[in-house]
């Protein structure tokens, strides 16, 4: 259990390594010289030399990458070119927005997705088990901008009802700060909650055409226990899967959402750094969002060893 | 992601491979033929690409052609050459919304394709050099799926983009197309691994054939059933891709005809024209729906597990 944990952890190291390598030379990659880039045009010799020592990259490129490294270790982003300032604070600023429209969405959808799931793997080819494969099919075609959009128009505009623009704080209040976050986390949670509902009914499904199913049967096991202790565990494994691997489209619907909803996170951060050429903020979102996902991905490894025991036990990872 | 062969196509192995080719069409249109849902999603995605191919003779009225602004859809405009009318209103520089949604199929679709079959060769190319040859070049592809692992599609891409640094159709081919190489790599490379050691192969190695031919010869039309199903659930999701990048102002050029733009320049008028954003939003979802029913036909039709084919 322990080496199975230190292994992940190592290997999410080794990632965010790999990572922070590929946006090192990314960087260097980009075509012509990036500080005059950054600088525009009319920059004066001098402020493109200044600049560029400031950033290091006048030293040799093995001092540029050992710099490199140890500033991200430190949490050291540099500084934002248009906007001054630490790239640490904007992003420290803009990250919780994300992560709580994010989480937003991942509460909601899952919450939407087991239930529904299992109604509709339980009453299969009924009205119920057709509704939420509708539902689900039409949450996986639209993106999670347009449901966005979708939302602000019905329950912002037409019943006006939740506010559509700009986020609370939840030091202000949970309510006030739940309000601000509801329509685009259920925007974001919408496409995420379909697949995971998807994945839900077809494992349990595949559960329940299991021998030890017919066993529990004869034995005469109640219906209830059966389906929820016996089927719909060992149904789950799959569908955390899935979940886990599907943060990243949360992460993805958050980033756009928000700026439908007029939210100043990590997307926002992000296009505008883009378009402005700031590129040690692009560095800095992106590695984030890296570190995010590969975060969470060990989150969800970890979560497999309470759901399947035989991956606490050193067996074969699926 | 598993690797595992199903036993219907381990079985069609047996069976005399010459009729493969026979059997892929007659599975496709016996799959149209009973699916109900999938001859729908071919027919909505196949009127698609006609409204697309002849835009400028479908749209009514020149996607540039200015009218007054923000005019809600059912309504006409007086022009100098008579009336114009709008089935959708006109957006907030006053261009009519119909015709700027059938233009806009345009450059989706293309994009969409383009991408996808960008993906699909580099991709396709790398899986069979690592599954066949294994050594540096599989390592090289698997150290770039643990790469790929840390990001959603959309921010690679972004990346991408800022690394390009600027905006244009080839910049979000390339940007959505890089982002989408593994998926096929993997997929390749997974059904090298299980084909590399059958008795055909290893025979065609003992004849002295080509290590090339073999791999396009005896090895991918075996892979032929996941591939295809593969590239049509992926073109949805560069659909998808391709209008995040554009909403967020990182895609085409703005003033170009796209959804995706459709709907960024729209959602800041959703308190006073909700039709803006609304109408092209629609759009995408109807081309999404259609190929994602389309492609959940042919899974089921070539016995493609759900889980061996797109994870994201």
């Amino acid at each position: 259990m322990k080496a199975y944990i230190a292994k992940r952890i190592a290997y999410g190291i080794f990632v965010m390594w790999l990572v922070a390598t590929v946006v090192f030379f990314g960087l260097r990659a980009i075509p012509g010289d990036p500080v005059r880039t950054m600088l525009g045009p009319e920059a004066t010799d001098d402020a493109v030399q200044s600049l560029r020592a400031e950033l290091g990259l006048d030293q040799p490129m093995h001092v540029q990458y050992i710099d490199w490294m140890t500033d991200l270790a430190m949490f050291e982003f540099g500084r934002s070119i248009t906007k001054g300032g630490p790239v640490s604070s904007l992003l420290a600023d803009a990250a919780p927005m994300t992560l709580s429209i994010g989480l937003i969405g991942l509460v909601f959808g899952m919450s939407i997705a087991i239930p529904a799931g299992i109604l509709s793997a339980t009453r299969k080819y009924e009205v119920e088990d057709y509704a939420a494969t509708f539902i689900s099919f039409m949450g996986l075609s639209m993106p999670a901008f347009f449901i966005g959009i979708l939302l602000a128009v019905v329950f912002g505009v037409w019943i006006d009802l939740l506010p559509i623009f700009g986020y609370v704080s939840i030091t202000e209040g949970f309510f006030p700060w739940l309000e601000s976050l509801l329509l685009p986390g259920i925007a974001v949670g919408l496409p995420y909650g379909a697949i995971v509902m998807r994945m839900m009914r077809s494992s349990l499904l595949e559960v329940m055409n299991e021998p030890y199913m017919k066993t529990a049967r004869a034995k005469g096991v109640n219906g209830r226990v059966r389906l929820y202790k016996h089927a719909a565990q060992n149904a789950l494994i799959p569908v955390v899967t899935i979940a886990g691997i599907q943060t990243a489209l949360l992460l993805a619907g958050s980033v756009t959402v928000e700026i439908v909803f007029g939210i100043q996170g990590l997307g926002q951060l992000l296009v505008d750094s883009i378009l402005d050429k700031d590129y040690p903020v692009t560095q800095g979102v992106i590695l984030v969002v890296a570190g995010i996902l590969v975060f969470t991905n060990i989150v969800v490894d970890l979560l497999y060893t309470v759901l399947d025991p035989r991956i606490r036990y050193g067996g074969e990872q699926t | 992601m598993s690797t595992s062969q199903s036993p219907i196509d381990a079985k069609a192995d047996e069976i005399d491979d010459v009729e493969e080719h026979l059997t892929l069409r007659k599975r496709l249109w016996g799959t149209l033929k009973r699916d109900k849902k999938s001859m729908l999603g071919a027919i909505v995605i196949l009127s698609f690409l006609l409204v697309a191919i002849f835009a400028p003779y479908v749209a009514p009225v020149d996607p540039e052609q200015e009218y007054g602004i923000m005019e809600p859809p059912n309504t006409h405009s007086e022009t100098a050459d008579g009336e114009a009318y709008h089935l959708l209103g006109t957006d907030s520089y006053g261009y009519d919304i119909f015709s700027r949604i059938i233009f806009g199929a345009r450059i989706s679709l293309l994009v969409a394709l383009v991408t996808v079959l960008f993906a699909f060769t580099t991709g396709t190319a790398i899986g069979l050099a690592a599954g066949y040859y294994g050594g540096w070049i599989d390592s090289l592809l698997m150290r770039y799926v643990d790469f790929q692992w840390a990001f959603p599609t959309l921010i690679l891409a972004a990346g991408i983009i800022a690394v390009s640094g600027s905006l244009g159709v080839i910049n979000v081919i390339i940007a959505v197309g890089v982002a989408f190489i593994d998926d096929f790599a993997r997929l390749v490379r997974s059904e090298v691994l299980s084909l590399r050691e059958k008795e055909y192969v290893v025979a065609a190695r003992a004849i002295g054939m080509s290590d090339r031919r073999i791999m396009i010869k005896e090895i991918l039309p075996n892979a032929v059933a996941s591939l295809i199903v593969q590239v049509t659930l992926m073109i949805p999701i560069a659909i998808l891709a391709e209008a995040s990048l554009s909403f967020l102002g990182l895609g085409v050029r703005p003033t170009t005809p796209t959804w995706g733009l459709m709907l960024n320049e729209g959602r800041q008028f959703i308190t006073q024209a909700w039709w803006l954003s609304i109408f092209p939003g629609f759009a995408i979802m109807i081309v999404v729906l259609a190929f994602n029913a389309f492609g959940d036909g042919l899974r089921d039709a070539f016995d493609v597990k759900e889980g061996e084919v797109l994870d994201r």
